[in-house]
């Protein structure tokens, strides 16, 4: 189970709302690489794994992108609060506007509501565990190209370098989890002396 | 053997000591909370967290949580590392020391928190901005 923290894991205060970056920034709370898909990827995948590392680690790192969750949606939020009916449409979020108003959407930056097709479940903890890395990178080139986006607005750039460290940070322990996952599905095969393996 | 018998195993007394002496050789691989500097770095430079401002422990409470979930995750793929487990330990006991001074100032920062009237919904929301 889990039980909520009535904070930020890292603070989002953004002073000046933008709608305009807005629209680039829900990518990651409902986009195909985005904190819901990471989250939901990693706390499925963890009833499959073989070891208590990699299940751990899944379910961890899975809780840790709820948070994350929470923070882009923070952003977003505080970005088009209080935006004018203008504004929304300069940013062009008027077909948004149309259908959400300013609640925060679980989709990608072009519009594409949020879909289970953007995670994968293999039944095979190595691919699992491959997938788990190559999202991690893919989220991490992702928060980079916001960063050149949100260039001129340092309350906005500030809780998106946090969040791109995260996903390296995590890469880093996904990849102890797969070194792991591969040694414990090898450790029958003990070969002394093996030219072929 | 119990959790707390191998949390008595620990060898830490000095946490403060460890964390000078603390020598960091694959910064790649180990969590930040593990490098020197983190610290103090980012906690606030009063050492009396009595005297701290309500602004001061939030932070205190966000540094302390994030390190206790970066060790977390650390220790996830680094079981046997005795000096992610020493700074584990000091970690989670100082977040809930200074959770425990938050909430009784301040209100509930969970729903776990009992109160004499429904505090939960006197504070703003984490994603409101401010303080969070």
């Amino acid at each position: 189970m889990w039980t909520y923290n009535k904070v930020l894991e890292y603070p989002v205060n953004i002073k000046c709302k933008d709608p305009r970056l807005a629209k680039f920034i829900i990518s990651q709370y409902g986009g195909p690489d985005g904190e819901l898909a990471a989250s939901l990827r990693y706390l499925s995948q963890k009833f499959g794994m073989p070891d208590q590392t990699s299940k751990a680690i899944l379910n961890d790192i899975g809780t840790e992108e709820l948070a994350h969750l929470e923070m882009v949606g923070s952003i977003v939020h505080q970005l088009t609060k209080d935006a004018t009916i203008e504004e929304i449409e300069a940013a062009g979020l008027g077909s948004y506007y149309t259908d959400r108003g300013v609640d925060v959407y679980p989709q990608s930056a072009g519009g594409t509501p949020f879909t289970a097709a953007y995670i994968a479940c293999k039944g095979d903890p190595i691919a699992n565990l491959q997938e788990d890395l190559a999202a991690e990178q893919k989220a991490r080139a992702t928060y980079e190209k916001l960063i050149d986006l949100c260039r001129d607005n340092p309350d906005v750039l500030d809780p998106l370098k946090f969040l791109r460290q995260r996903e390296i940070v995590h890469f880093q322990r996904f990849g102890e989890a797969l070194r792991k996952v591969q040694d414990k599905l090898q450790d029958k095969n003990f070969y002394m002396n093996n030219c072929n393996k | 053997m119990s959790v707390e018998n191998e949390n008595r195993n620990c060898n830490c007394q000095n946490n403060n000591m460890m964390m000078n002496t603390m020598n960091n050789n694959n910064v790649e691989d180990a969590p930040v909370a593990l490098n020197n500097n983190w610290m103090t770095d980012n906690m606030c430079d009063k050492c009396d967290s009595d005297n701290l401002t309500r602004e001061e422990m939030l932070k205190q409470i966000k540094c302390l949580g994030f390190a206790v979930i970066e060790l977390g995750e650390y220790l996830d793929t680094h079981p046997d590392d005795e000096k992610a487990l020493c700074l584990h330990n000091k970690y989670s006991k100082d977040y809930k020391d200074i959770t425990d001074k938050y909430q009784k100032v301040y209100g509930p920062l969970t729903i776990f928190y009992p109160c004499n009237k429904w505090r939960w919904l006197e504070e703003p929301w984490p994603w409101e901005g401010g303080m969070n």
